[in-house]
């Protein structure tokens, strides 16, 4: 009980305090909201996608296609498990545990908030890149392990690209690291929560520095971590069309969602470094030009406004759905949504307007907590969007096209990027 | 030009499906059955690594026997067939025979059936353009121009529904004429759609003709010189595009062609890029036929004076028109019966997909399917 | 053009011309000069197309055709030519190299075969057919059945 209450006074991280019991919940909660957001993002991605592409996507599956990621796990659950016959049986069953090991791990020093992480690291930066790299590993074991010609060339191409892009990003992460040695001690930090405390203490989110160094290397990330989640317009080792279907070609079911599961955690472990490196982390927007407890409580009742705004829009869907007798059920299920929705939304607020005018600790720091992990979330999840926006806009590059990029054009310009950024931080 | 035909030897296949991973040349089929290739074609790579070194097609998936058929039917029944070899430009398919066999009566269709000819043969030429940019940007990665090609390609199938009552095999013409009058308000449809589809097209080059990664993916990718080009007869978009100024709209008129004013795009370097350029201004020319043609079309009867059974005097005949893909050839011989005695389809697709082994020598696996969606074949019109 | 030729070859060249299309009957001894002839001296560099008819009850079972059409003139012509069963032709391919796939489906419809021609194998059939659809006398009713036997393990393609 003790260790329950007193993370709520603590000003550290369960990790960094010794606080075992929340730092398992927060491992627990991590677990379950990687899930969850990777349902969303399922849906998501094919109702964008469709939308995009004058369709509608899903909606039959429940109304308006909400329960189809649940009617897609299911179906691969229940899939026959093929493992072909000359496979390596244990390293095609280590490959996709592999990816989601080094996917997963990184979620430990993800800072939500400025005690919302399981832990704070202070070589947190260089672990994320460096256990996020071994996901490589699980694609070439992938495709070596399938024992068939085209997921090893797959297989070989994605691991070519992931490692070659990684020197960009490790360059556009240096230069931002570099930003956080311009504080008034003159030390900078790798651990991912002094970098966000960094850019609040020196007032500015590290995208807009030295304008337009800070946003170029921003850029840099953004364009390198595409490509190292093999995502569109990189996407050649693993799209359909081409000659070679890719490293997870010969994986049918579990094991093919488990690697689904791994990009898109990857994906969301990405943007979060992209979010906490140049976006300000946890902050929320304007910390310094609408400072005062005014603005302050406006903006910490964003989160319950953004759900109760989402269960509108699904109550919108409710009104419009047609009143056949046949959509009864999906009326039904979508009304239920919406309210649900809107429930919690009520209940953010609640908790936000109880922290505002009383003074126990566990509500206020509750409700800071919940603002500060909303803020980081909002900021992935327009990453997301973005990722979905690329997939349904642009061609494909070809894989020496993919290659030049990465080499011929992000390197030179992210070390240049690099050297001006030093060179402006010693002269400013 | 003789050099080339060294090239084309056959490739030293003994087992075609095995793949040999320590030697330096490997061996790899794109069976029939593949996302990319634009119906039921095998094409069967020797590569280097990633580069290409020579390619055979086995083609013959789809055949039909349609011209066998032929000369077991009589020229009217035939009619319908000729628009199931390609049945994404099924129009052209049909006014390619209809005028053959009426050269052969020696008879002419009357300035508005070749009016009307005119405006449905166009716009099924913007409709197998718009099949051709969505797939072709399907396979390069590009999702979303398929399905603004395909909500855009419904108002002219539309209009074909309202015509003849079907969308795609539309058999829209008869030997001497065509068979319907403008439906009440083709008049309207024809003019709504002229209104309706250059900011499309707009909306097509938006995302593509600019974009970094298309051109990056489609210039200077399966290039074909001109010489090459006619040494192997390739004709159409992709004979434009490799600089030839030559369409049989404008150099051999037929169906009152020479009315019309209208361009031939012409490309400069025969890359994939260019063929695409030519295409979509194509499209606008065609627009722009469809605009004088439904503008002026005259009064008068809409079929000849042809005998009820068709019984051509004894002779050969061959018919070519601009088909969307390339020349389309009709090479008909009469015996004087009802029945033909031969009738050869001159295939553009055919010709073309001959092309694809010096197109994609020295290319990249990944440009392999690019070229092969550029050519803009259609199976049933390789195969018959 | 037309003199020139006749001049040239006497009694082995007919000129003729139907419905304003013009064409030449030539003997068969006169077959790869002559395609040389008109695409050197003459610009007709492309060739359009290569075909057969058969007539079987005629001595000479085959008419073979090359379409061909040039550009400087803008005019397109017809070569003829008739052989018996059995014999062959001297290819095309050194000409126009479009020849290739278009005598390979004259030999897989007709069974005529070309000379000289890199790689004459069957192009729309499997390789293994037996017979060649497009004579008179191939029966649809009652053709090969082998190779449905063989390669499909069914009894008959009908």
């Amino acid at each position: 009980m003790n260790a329950l209450m007193s993370y709520f006074g603590s000003k550290q991280t369960p990790g960094v305090a010794g606080n075992q019991l929340w730092a398992l919940i927060y491992i627990f909660i991590i677990f379950a909201g990687v899930a969850v957001i990777v349902i969303c993002m399922n849906w998501l991605e094919r109702k964008v996608l469709a939308h995009f592409q004058v369709r509608i996507g899903p909606m039959r599956v429940g109304p308006h296609g909400l329960l189809q990621p649940f009617a897609d796990a299911l179906k691969l659950l229940t899939k026959e498990d093929i493992i072909p016959q000359e496979a390596d049986k244990v390293v095609f069953w280590m490959a996709p545990v592999i990816g989601l090991l080094a996917a997963f791990t990184v979620y430990i020093v993800i800072p939500f908030g400025p005690t919302q992480a399981v832990t704070d690291m202070n070589i947190g930066i260089l672990f994320m890149l460096g256990v996020s790299s071994l996901g490589v590993l699980g694609i070439v074991t992938a495709g070596w392990a399938s024992n068939s010609h085209y997921p090893l060339i797959g297989a070989l191409r994605s691991s070519a690209q992931m490692v070659s892009y990684e020197v960009a990003m490790g360059l556009a992460v240096v230069s931002a690291i570099l930003m956080t040695s311009l504080n008034r001690d003159g030390t900078g930090t790798l651990s991912m929560l002094g970098i966000v405390q960094a850019q609040q203490q020196q007032g500015i989110w590290f995208i807009f520095k030295f304008f337009p160094l800070g946003l170029i290397a921003f850029l840099i990330f953004a364009i390198a971590m595409v490509a190292e989640t093999n995502r569109a317009p990189f996407d050649l080792p693993e799209a359909e069309s081409e000659l070679t279907a890719g490293f997870h070609t010969e994986y049918s079911g579990l094991r093919w969602s488990l690697f689904m599961l791994g990009e898109y955690a990857a994906m969301i472990a990405v943007s979060a470094i992209a979010v906490t490196l140049w976006l300000g982390g946890w902050m929320r927007p304007f910390p310094n030009g609408l400072a005062g407890a005014g603005w302050d409580f406006f903006f910490a009742l964003w989160p319950g406004l953004t759900f109760i705004g989402l269960g509108g829009l699904a109550f919108l869907g409710v009104v419009r759905m047609p009143s056949a007798q046949f959509f009864k059920i999906q009326r039904v299920g979508l009304a239920i949504f919406a309210l649900a929705l809107a429930g919690l939304g009520g209940l953010l607020i609640a908790i936000t307007i109880g922290a505002h005018y009383s003074q126990r600790n566990i509500i206020a720091s509750t409700s800071a907590g919940i603002a500060y992990v909303y803020w980081f979330l909002l900021k992935v999840a327009v990453f997301m969007y973005l990722f979905i926006w690329y997939r349904a806009t642009w061609p494909r590059y070809r894989f020496d096209q993919l290659m030049k990029v990465g080499w011929k054009v992000l390197l030179p310009i992210s070390l240049g990027v690099l050297i001006v950024t030093a060179i402006v931080g010693m002269i400013l | 030009m003789n050099d080339r035909t060294d090239a084309l030897s056959n490739l030293d296949l003994e087992t075609p499906e095995k793949p040999y991973l320590d030697s330096n040349e490997l061996i790899i089929n794109m069976g029939p059955q593949h996302p990319a290739t634009h119906g039921v074609l095998r094409v069967i790579l020797k590569l280097d690594g990633e580069k290409v070194l020579g390619t055979e097609c086995v083609i013959g998936y789809l055949h039909r026997g349609v011209e066998k058929i032929a000369e077991n039917r009589t020229y009217t029944m035939f009619n319908p067939y000729v628009d199931r070899m390609d049945y994404v430009a099924a129009v052209s398919n049909g006014l390619g025979y209809c005028q053959a066999v009426e050269k052969l009566l020696n008879v002419e269709a009357p300035p508005r059936a070749n009016y009307i000819r005119v405006i449905l043969t166009e716009l099924n030429r913007i409709a197998s353009h718009q099949l051709w940019l969505g797939t072709h940007a399907l396979d390069i990665g590009a999702m979303t121009p398929l399905f603004y090609t395909f909500r855009d390609r419904e108002e002219i199938l539309k209009i074909f529904e309202k015509y003849c009552g079907a969308r795609l095999t539309t058999h829209a013409f008869r030997i001497g004429g065509c068979q319907y009058e403008t439906y009440a308000g083709f008049e309207k449809d024809v003019k709504n759609f002229l209104a309706f589809f250059p900011p499309k097209i707009d909306e097509y080059e938006e995302l593509l003709t600019g974009n970094r990664i298309w051109i990056e993916r489609t210039k200077n990718v399966g290039v074909i010189s001109a010489k090459d080009a006619i040494a192997f007869g390739v004709t159409g978009p992709v004979l434009r595009a490799s600089g030839v100024k030559w369409d049989i709209r404008k150099a051999q008129p037929y169906a009152n062609y020479a009315d019309f004013d209208f361009e031939i795009p012409i490309g400069q370097n025969g890359d994939t890029y260019d063929r695409y350029i030519v295409r979509m201004i194509e499209m606008r020319q065609s627009l722009r036929i469809i605009e004088q043609a439904i503008n002026g079309i005259p009064e008068g009867p809409i079929m000849a004076k042809v005998p009820k059974v068709i019984k051509p005097p004894v002779g050969e005949i061959y018919h070519s028109i601009e088909a969307p893909k390339g020349e389309l050839g009709y090479f008909i011989v009469s015996d004087g019966s009802t029945q033909p005695y031969r009738v050869r389809v001159r295939p553009p697709s055919f010709v073309n997909l001959q092309a694809l082994d010096i197109m994609v020598r020295g290319m990249l696996v990944a440009d392999v399917v690019a070229v092969i969606g550029t050519l803009d074949i259609v199976l049933g019109e390789v195969d018959r | 053009m037309v003199d020139k030729y006749k001049r040239q070859y006497g009694s082995g060249l007919e000129a003729l011309s139907y419905l304003g299309q013009n064409y030449f009957n030539v003997d068969r001894s006169l077959i790869p000069d002559f395609l040389k002839l008109l695409r050197d001296d003459e610009h007709f560099d492309y060739c359009v197309d290569i075909t057969a008819v058969h007539y079987p009850k005629r001595e000479k079972q085959f008419d073979v055709f090359w379409i061909l059409y040039s550009f400087p003139r803008n005019e397109r012509i017809r070569v003829k030519t008739q052989i018996a069963d059995g014999k062959s032709l001297p290819s095309a391919v050194p000409i126009w190299a479009t020849a290739n796939w278009l005598e390979r489906e004259v030999y897989d419809m007709f069974g005529i075969t070309f000379d000289g021609h890199p790689d004459l194998k069957r192009i729309l059939l499997p390789d293994g057919w037996k017979g060649f659809p497009l004579r008179k006398d191939y029966d649809i009713l009652k053709q090969d059945q082998e190779w449905v036997q063989i390669n499909l393990g069914i009894e008959s393609g009908q």
